[in-house]
């Protein structure tokens, strides 16, 4: 959109060209303004509440605000409302203010029917939450901040595990404190009910907390947990589509995506999966989790398989880490059992199962127990799906991310409707069914990496009642991944005394 | 290597002797998602240009469809639109495509449609004039383009913009074929009738749906002296 800018006062004053009615004043694109900075606080100004709910601690568009422009430009004045820059030229191109892109070819330019420039440059890669141009600002709240309230109840009373209570306490201790704290704990070890007391202590000091996980499903799932857990604290989820998002919270729950709307909102920022995709692979979504977070706030990452660069920082004592290294029922992780089934990838192409695996598939069926097939591609699924079909007569079907049946399938398996599931890694994480084995075909692939190998065997064995599911990996050569993932198991094993 | 327009996935070309001497076009979309778009082929409804093989064979009357007749058979509407030619079949992705463009504001992504609409559409559009088809001024300031336009320009950078789009209605999208149909006050305008009288025009669209849009727009524009109107759209 266009502007004009003025003196007042010896001050520079910019307003949209629409609400001012001067001729002689020449509207320029946002991006061409000479810098703007912030007005001078008159804090006798009556300030919408409402507004600063919404605004402060973010950084948002016009066209998210539900307000008049004239209204909008009355905080600006008043200095309760900043125009900040949408997209910034740089040294070596642009800068996204909002998700920090950087990338040049995630940024193109189009003919701009609101600031009539010819090429008004945008960002790609944030796009899906409203464009974000040159000629575009980006608005935050500088007036005063929203007071949070004090008295918060925890009514969660279930019972930590040894290794949680640790984890609980150590996390408590930190909370005020600013810096870094990672948990690391095995998958199965219960790490919701880590987190509860360190956010109640937050909660009471008048912080802002927000737990950011890579899916909306775990969005979605952790909700009710905490409305639940906090019944007289304000909560608000946020994920693609959420209605939530206009709503005072002091508790975020969010998809790392949605951090990029926030600047500078929390105190506590809690990361889950830190090593999941697409987290520790965009980083913009990196960048996104250090601006939303408050400068001196404390970051808490949650973990089952932490990166190599992660390890490294804990070991050379650079980022502080406390480990859970034993189930919440106390029993050691089921260790994998490798099974050499020869070429798998030549017997497939000739529309064969290796005979190890054919042999396990039969005894499984007879057995009746459930079984996860990871398989390394999605163009493979539906063969293997089929060549299973063939040996036995139980309920086999597939899944991967592209799926529109997904979630059904997935319930189907939860319900003991289908027997063997066959997936592709997607349901590497946060998928937890008791009564489980988990095969994997092709274990040597070169897509399963130590972690995606210790994630999958970390489905198995997750009930009390039946805590030595097994893990097979069927492979053709043993791969680096599959030998550090049976150490990390193992480690992990050794560390909770077993 | 370059990166896919839609997924952003990094890819190479297929090695051919014509890439290699910078013959073919560069390809905007990775592989994955060029296979994801289907391309109208074989035998196609006169009229709209909608593909006989994807729709049931009792709506199919000799050379045109169902739709087509009930237009051509009420006597305000015969005739308007002498046809309608369109590229893709409006499958999901292509949907999710338009609607990345439309709504999240992704106007770059139309480019991946220029380098085949201008091989394609050039053949159709000698000696008409090309027309996109506009949007009201509150919603191309909401949208801050017009994806027709923008389409348009894939094929030449010779447009005409003398059809006005006056009343700002609710989205399209959001009604069925009856609403659009009886919603009977006609949204276009024309603002120099001198150069379109007598003149053959191409009107560009992003997508057909029930091709209410376009016969509105070509009503305009025939009885403003306009001698033909035919229309192009990325989707049917």
């Amino acid at each position: 959109m266009r502007f004009v800018s003025y003196s007042l006062n010896n001050r520079l004053i910019v307003a949209p060209e629409t609400l001012v009615e001067n001729p002689d004043l020449k509207p320029v694109p946002f991006g061409e303004l000479p810098e703007i900075k912030p007005q001078p606080l008159k804090s006798l100004f009556e300030y919408s509440e409402k507004l600063q709910q919404i605004l402060y601690g973010k950084m948002l568009l016009l066209d998210e605000l539900p307000f008049l422009l004239e209204n909008i430009q009355k905080h600006f004045e008043n200095g309760f409302v900043m125009y900040n820059p949408g997209v910034k030229k740089t040294k070596y191109g642009w800068q996204c203010n909002r998700c920090g892109n950087e990338n040049n070819h995630l940024f193109a330019s189009f003919s701009c029917f609101r600031c009539k420039s010819e090429s008004c440059v945008y960002c790609r890669n944030c796009i899906m939450m409203g464009r974000v141009s040159v000629c575009t600002p980006l608005l935050s709240w500088t007036g005063p901040e929203v007071e949070h309230k004090l008295n918060h109840k925890l009514t969660w009373q279930g019972e930590l595990s040894a290794g949680q209570q640790i984890a609980s306490d150590r996390f408590v201790e930190q909370v005020g404190k600013c810096g870094e704290l990672l948990v690391w704990a095995v998958c199965g070890a219960g790490k919701t009910e880590v987190l509860f007391h360190g956010i109640e202590k937050a909660l009471k000091m008048g912080f802002r907390v927000c737990i950011a996980t890579p899916r909306t499903d775990v969005v979605l799932e952790l909700v009710p947990r905490l409305k639940k857990a906090f019944p007289d604290t304000s909560i608000a989820s946020y994920y693609g589509g959420s209605e939530e998002r206009g709503a005072p919270a002091q508790l975020v729950i969010s998809t790392t995506h949605q951090l990029y709307r926030f600047k500078q909102a929390f105190n506590l920022l809690i990361v889950d999966e830190v090593d999941a995709f697409p987290y520790s692979y965009d980083k913009t979504l990196q960048h996104a989790a250090s601006t939303a977070a408050h400068p001196d706030a404390l970051h808490l990452y949650l973990s089952a398989t932490p990166s190599r660069k992660m390890k490294k920082e804990v070991i050379q004592n650079r980022l502080p880490c406390v480990k859970i290294p034993i189930r919440f029922h106390g029993f050691p992780l089921p260790g994998p059992k490798l099974i050499w089934s020869g070429e798998w990838k030549k017997r497939l192409e000739r529309g064969k199962l290796p005979p190890a695996f054919l042999r396990w598939i039969k005894s499984q069926a007879v057995c009746g127990r459930r079984a996860m097939i990871f398989v390394p591609s999605v163009s493979s699924i539906e063969k293997i799906t089929e060549l299973i079909r063939r040996h036995v007569e139980v309920i086999v079907d597939f899944v991967h991310a592209e799926d529109p049946l997904r979630k059904d399938k997935v319930e189907r398996f939860r319900q003991e409707e289908i027997q063997l599931l066959v997936t592709t890694t997607i349901l590497e994480r946060g998928v937890t069914v008791p009564f489980l084995d988990v095969v994997i075909f092709g274990a040597d692939h070169e897509v399963f990496s130590e972690s995606a190998l210790v994630q999958m065997a970390g489905r198995a064995g997750r009930s009390k009642d039946d805590h030595n599911g097994h893990v097979l990996f069927f492979h053709y050569g043993k791969s680096l991944s599959m030998l550090s993932a049976i150490k990390h198991i193992r480690e992990m094993n050794k560390e909770a005394g077993f | 290597m370059s990166y896919c327009l839609y997924c952003h996935q990094s890819y190479s070309e297929t090695w051919s002797w014509a890439a290699l001497f910078g013959l073919n076009a560069e390809p905007l979309l990775c592989q994955s998602c060029t296979s994801s778009l289907e391309l109208i082929m074989g035998d196609i409804c006169r009229i709209c240009g909608r593909p006989f093989s994807l729709f049931p064979e009792q709506y199919r009357h000799g050379d045109s469809c169902y739709d087509c007749i009930r237009w051509e058979e009420d006597e305000e509407w015969a005739g308007v639109l002498q046809q309608n030619r369109s590229l893709y079949v409006y499958n999901d992705f292509l949907k999710e495509v338009i609607a990345n463009i439309k709504y999240r504001g992704d106007a770059e992504l139309m480019k991946a449609f220029y380098p085949i609409i201008h091989k394609t559409c050039k053949p159709m559009i000698r000696d008409s004039i090309l027309i996109p088809v506009p949007l009201s001024d509150e919603r191309h300031y909401e949208r801050g383009f017009n994806q027709a336009e923008l389409l348009a320009r894939g094929i030449n950078r010779n447009l005409n913009f003398s059809l006005k789009r006056n009343i700002h209605e609710e989205k399209q999208s959001k009604k069925n074929r009856k609403d659009r149909v009886k919603n009977k006050s006609n949204p276009f305008d024309i603002i120099n009738s001198e150069e379109i009288i007598d003149k053959r025009i191409t009107l560009i669209d992003d997508i057909y749906t029930t091709g209410s849009t376009l016969r509105y727009a070509a009503k305009v524009l025939l009885d403003a002296g306009a001698k033909q109107v035919s229309s192009i759209t990325l989707g049917r």
